[in-house]
């Protein structure tokens, strides 16, 4: 079984920012199959699509689902109940590859964030930075630190940490590191790729309206080159959503 | 379980429900939820005589009761469907329709003429995708231009056609009497509706395209009232499909003149969706005590 679709059960629901809240739901079947870098498919009562979030931490019976507030679907989300039962489909995509004895540098920015949780929870001390755009949105700061990451936290606006970039912090200290991986907007992702390229490599996880979640709809698409193949319409869900950085035309 | 089996053209399918083409890829990400025989059959995603990349992201937007899609026919080509889809998809103990959409007639009826030669079951004339800038629903808006693919690739095409109406009409059943009498030998329908969605804020629509097909719940009782149009207007089977999300909506879909189902949209929401349908619907023919599903297509007591 690569996914399957099954009742979680809801086990705790926070807010833990301006807009974004921490699941914690249970499957002993399906929650220990997840790796860092794949994404859940919730399904939302009232609603004819799921909404994909991507899976911030894993183990044998459960799943953590951090996601912000965005429209509909994810507000009748963030009203549910512990307690409740909550059809997902997961594990989905292609996560993040982790090679034992490499020292990687984590960046997270916004609700791209969580899902760099999971995937230092793999690595040995990775440096991990993190962006927000204000103090008001910060998450999971502790929970990387207990990772054991050495943990660089950058807003837009000053108003904690680091006043500026995550790609700032990245410049210094690219030397020290051997691969990258990030997740968070495509503008973001654009400017880790340009300060990578030709340094180390680097991986992006990408995000995209989905359908099926499976690889099956073909509306999740974004233009990639494989390296060793021709350009094509990939999709989001199932190629992705990670990708090798100098894969995607992130401009089409 | 009763016998939910159905026949369309002479060809037996074990139950009414196939898989709508463009939600179900090939079927092989599927088949990893349930053996694809659960399916009556699958209809591919749309192909091509050339393969296409389709259109930019977003291509999807979420409405009221349904979505838009405006994947714009990304396929890998008919070939590769040949080569590399439909030996795999045959032996899933499924019915395969090949779903062909094309730029011309031409491409149309070279596609027909290669698949007539393969161990596809029906081929369904896509003559209604909204999402393409030529060809597609350009052939299915008027009686001349249905009649014209139609009788065109009937002459290339050995497996029993399937023309695919599209529901951006005036009068439905015109256009299903002008594929009828131009060799059509089943309708299926309803193709999406043509739709936008806009973000206030950005004032951009949601899809990159523009506008797209509109499907789900929301579309289902302009399908039933079209299934039934065309059925009082034609003679040969029509399988019916748009927004039938629940076992109920399978039942009501043939009373209003179908032989046969397709369904789409609702496996996005549960991919189970196809299991949950037969299994009511079974227990409504237990209940009722319906031998044949043939008992109910068509026998609405209109008004």
């Amino acid at each position: 079984m690569k996914y399957d679709s099954r009742p979680f059960k809801l086990v705790k629901n926070e807010q833990i920012a301006d807009g974004i809240f921490d699941w914690t739901v249970e499957n002993k079947d399906l929650a220990p199959l997840a790796k860092c870098g794949q994404f859940a498919n919730v399904k939302v009562t009232g609603r004819t699509l799921r909404r994909p979030i991507s899976i911030c931490d894993a183990d044998e019976s459960s799943l953590r689902l951090v996601f912000q507030v965005k429209g509909e679907g994810t507000r009748v989300m963030s009203e549910m109940k512990t307690g409740d039962e909550v059809e997902i489909l997961a594990p989905l995509g292609h996560g993040f590859e982790i090679e034992k004895g490499r020292k990687y540098c984590l960046i997270g920015g916004g609700i791209g964030v969580p899902p760099m949780l999971y995937t230092a929870k793999q690595c040995d001390n990775p440096l991990v930075i993190t962006g927000f755009r204000n103090k008001d949105l910060i998450i999971l700061q502790d929970d990387f630190k207990a990772a054991g990451a050495e943990l660089v936290l950058t807003t837009d606006d000053g108003s904690a940490g680091v006043h500026g970039f995550v790609t700032d912090v990245l410049k210094e200290r690219i030397g020290e590191v051997d691969k990258v991986l990030a997740c968070g907007p495509i503008p973001m992702l654009k400017a880790i790729a340009a300060v990578c390229k030709g340094k180390v490599r680097c991986q992006v996880s990408l995000e995209e309206r989905m359908g099926c979640g499976i690889g099956a709809c073909l509306v999740c698409a974004c233009k990639t080159k494989p390296k060793d193949g021709e350009a094509f319409m990939s999709q989001v869900c199932r190629h992705g959503p990670v990708y090798d950085a100098e894969e995607v035309f992130f401009d089409e | 379980m009763s016998d939910l089996s159905v026949k369309i053209c002479g060809v037996e399918f074990s139950n009414p429900l196939i898989a709508a083409s463009g939600t179900f890829g090939f079927g092989r990400e599927f088949a990893e939820f349930y053996p694809l025989s659960t399916l009556g059959g699958v209809s591919c995603k749309g192909i091509t005589l050339a393969p296409r990349d389709g259109n930019p992201a977003p291509r999807i937007a979420e409405t009221e009761g349904g979505i838009l899609n405006a994947v714009g026919l990304q396929n890998p080509g008919v070939d590769h469907f040949i080569e590399h889809d439909l030996d795999w998809l045959k032996a899933q103990n499924t019915r395969v329709i090949a779903n062909i959409a094309g730029n011309t007639q031409e491409d149309y009826c070279a596609m027909a003429e290669k698949l007539s030669d393969t161990a596809v079951d029906f081929i369904e004339l896509n003559i209604s995708c909204p999402n393409v800038k030529s060809g597609g629903v350009q052939f299915g808006t008027s009686c001349e231009s249905v009649a014209a693919i139609t009788s065109a690739v009937k002459k290339y095409s050995k497996k029993p056609l399937m023309v695919k109406l599209s529901p951006n009409v005036t009068d439905i059943a015109e256009i299903a009497k002008s594929a009828e009498f131009s060799g059509a030998d089943v309708i299926s329908m309803i193709n999406t509706l043509t739709g936008m969605r806009i973000d206030i804020n950005s004032r951009r629509p949601i899809i990159r395209n523009n506008t797209g097909g509109l499907s789900g719940p929301a579309v289902f009782p302009v399908a039933v009232r079209m299934v039934w149009q065309v059925y009082n207007a034609v003679n040969i089977p029509i399988v019916g499909m748009g927004g039938i999300s629940k076992w109920q909506d399978a039942v009501e879909m043939l009373i209003a003149g179908a032989s046969a189902l397709q369904i789409g949209t609702v496996l996005f929401n549960d991919p189970y969706a196809p299991v949950k349908i037969n299994e009511g619907v079974s227990r409504f023919m237990d209940e009722n005590g319906i031998k044949s599903l043939s008992e109910l297509t068509g026998t609405v007591k209109a008004w």
